[in-house]
């Protein structure tokens, strides 16, 4: 019960966050600090609860991006209801690469890749077919109201994904605690011993990712909505991809609260880069990259996990 | 069917494109496959190595007038180092037990190795003009132009010397015992972390050799890495991880499908077709037609 306390007071604390601070910049900050973290959660659950690498997390992503905004311009459906369905598309694209790839025993490397294939496939399918406007990409015009998930100010939308990540939030701790999650963190320490132990591992993982790709396709859908544009490129190409997996690896796999640290570490390093040497195109990537390949290198378990040691050295100098 | 579907004077060029590509496919496969052989490890940053490696060879040609060809002994032993401080720095000490931190490690290098080019170089297509930029050779009803023949050579003769490498000398002797048993090879004396990085040396020193075969009848820009990365992984699953007959072969053959690919289906949707084979390859023949079950 404490640690749903905990997300109640986080929700309780940012959404506070208004009172003390007016600044667009600030709330613009929060909020894509937020978003980022959401992608970082999704990852989280397939890989950190998991144990699946999936270097095409932007396959969802895609589908809820384009989902969301194709729901709106050739379906005529209320944005409210739209990302209902772009959650449930990418969910279901989930289960359908978790089918295939699960299903002939892919682990690993080999998961990985075939993962980035299939963002790959899907990207050059955008690129080739009418109803996602192909390269030129796809506008949603601009309607502001409420009612069309379109709010006058920044506000709007960072309460809007404060509200998506507290969902998610719960949902995690829920999982962490829950019979699948114990079996989904059964699969991903040893297999084999866990089918042993009577647990399907096939179908464990699979409503790992579908789970996962339902919470990317969500970020999809938010992306849609904030900046009213989408492309091939910004759907299923490796941006959103790495940004999910890097937020989740620095700060710490299979933990609750690690992706939004993560997120929120990253998005303060590319701020503070911003300001000393203005906005220059891929140097936020390099930040990314660059911090990924340390934090693997020198913290492999993540900035959540020298939290871990401490508590680890703590109770051994008692013991 | 229309009937120039099997009009010989299409195909046949179509054909003999899709080979000089798919020589230099094999040679960047070549690398890769070597270094999953020894190491076990998929080096993700093989396509970025590749980028900075052509832009090494187009600086060279603008800067200083040197020809893509004559190039050759300086990007090679230059990929050779790069390569060899890359496993003994970074890549050797962030295992920590688990094949993922590597694949990370390597997805990391290669976005910092991306996006710095980015920021030097910004996203411009680049191309080179040489002497032979217009040549062309005439095979039965083919015109081919002469950068692709001399790709489609260099790139065989490449291979072969990266074969005779491993064959036939101390270096590949070493490099083959520490792949089938490393423990066992350290214990008769051979430094192992020393082969690793000498194998991950020679698997980038070959891409070194690619890109100065490759540019003069191709391209550089900051991404054009991603799409022979993905294109190398399918040949060297295609042809079995670790094996040299599967990597050139699968190579050749990927070239071609390509080729023919495109040629019938549109640029894009021939592209399709190869990760297509990629996926079906990884999920129902995950250790290729020559490679040994693992």
């Amino acid at each position: 019960m404490k640690a749903f306390g905990l997300i109640g007071l986080f929700a309780l604390v940012l959404g506070a966050l208004p009172l003390l601070t007016d600044s667009g910049v600030h709330i613009n900050f929060a909020m894509m600090a937020l978003y980022a973290g959401l992608m970082g959660m999704a990852w989280n659950i397939l890989a950190g609860f998991g144990g699946q690498f999936s270097f095409g997390h932007s396959l969802f992503f895609g589908f809820g991006a384009y989902v969301q905004i194709i729901a709106q311009l050739s379906w005529g459906i209320n944005p409210w209801f739209a990302i209902l369905l772009a959650i449930a598309a990418s969910a279901a694209v989930g289960a359908f690469v978790g089918a295939l790839s699960f299903r002939y025993g892919l682990r690993g490397s080999y998961f990985a890749l075939v993962t980035l294939a299939f963002a790959e496939v899907a990207r050059i399918l955008a690129l080739s077919v009418d109803i996602t406007g192909g390269g030129v990409g796809l506008m949603l015009p601009l309607q502001t109201s409420a009612a069309n998930m379109q709010f006058e100010s920044k506000l709007g939308f960072f309460y809007l994904i404060l509200f998506m990540v507290v969902i998610a939030l719960l949902l995690t701790q829920w999982l962490k605690n829950s019979r699948v999650g114990a079996y989904l963190q059964a699969v991903r320490d040893n297999e084999d011993a866990a089918r042993a132990a009577g647990v399907n591992p096939f179908r464990v993982k699979l409503s790992g990712i579908v789970l996962s790709g339902a919470m990317m396709g969500a970020t999809g859908a938010f992306y849609v909505q904030v900046f009213q544009y989408v492309d091939p490129a910004i759907a299923f190409g490796p941006q959103s991809s790495v940004e999910a997996l890097v937020a989740a690896i620095v700060g710490g796999l299979g933990t609750v609260w690690g992706p939004l640290l993560g997120a929120l570490v990253l998005h303060t390093l590319s701020d503070v880069t911003r300001n000393l040497f203005g906005s220059l195109p891929g140097i936020n990537m390099v930040i990314y990259g660059s911090v990924l390949v340390l934090i693997v290198m020198f913290l492999p378990r993540g900035i959540a996990g020298i939290g871990v040691s401490v508590k680890e050295l703590w109770a051994r100098s008692r013991s | 069917m229309a009937p120039f579907m099997f009009d010989l004077s299409i195909l046949i060029p179509s054909v003999l494109n899709g080979l000089t590509t798919g020589a230099i496919y094999a040679l960047i496969a070549l690398g890769l496959t070597l270094i999953y052989g020894v190491l076990h490890i998929i080096n993700f940053a093989h396509g970025a190595a590749l980028m900075l490696a052509l832009y090494g060879v187009y600086l060279l040609h603008t800067k200083m007038g040197i020809s893509p060809y004559w190039a050759l002994p300086i990007l090679i032993p230059g990929m050779f180092f790069l390569g060899y401080a890359l496993q003994k720095i970074v890549i050797n000490r962030s295992s920590h037990g688990r094949d993922e931190n590597i694949l990370l490690v390597t997805l990391g290098i290669s976005i910092v190795m991306e996006n710095l080019a980015l920021l030097f170089f910004k996203s411009d297509t680049q191309t080179i003009e040489t002497s032979l930029t217009l040549a062309v050779v005439e095979i039965g009803p083919a015109f081919i132009s002469t950068p692709k023949i001399i790709a489609f050579g260099g790139a065989l003769v490449s291979s072969l010397v990266l074969y005779l490498l491993i064959a036939k000398t101390d270096l590949g002797r070493a490099i083959r015992a520490v792949s089938k048993e490393k423990d066992g090879a350290r214990l008769m004396g051979i430094d192992v972390d020393h082969v690793y990085a000498m194998t991950f040396g020679i698997g980038l020193a070959a891409l070194g050799a690619a890109a100065c075969f490759l540019l003069p009848a191709y391209y550089v820009n900051p991404q054009v890495g991603s799409g022979f990365v993905l294109i190398a992984f399918t040949i060297v699953v295609l042809g079995g991880m670790g094996s040299f007959p599967g990597a050139l072969l699968g190579g050749l053959l990927i070239g071609v499908v390509e080729s023919i690919g495109g040629l019938y289906l549109g640029e894009s949707l021939g592209q399709i077709g190869i990760f297509l084979i990629f996926i079906l390859v990884l999920l129902f023949r995950p250790h290729g037609f020559f490679g040994a079950k693992a």
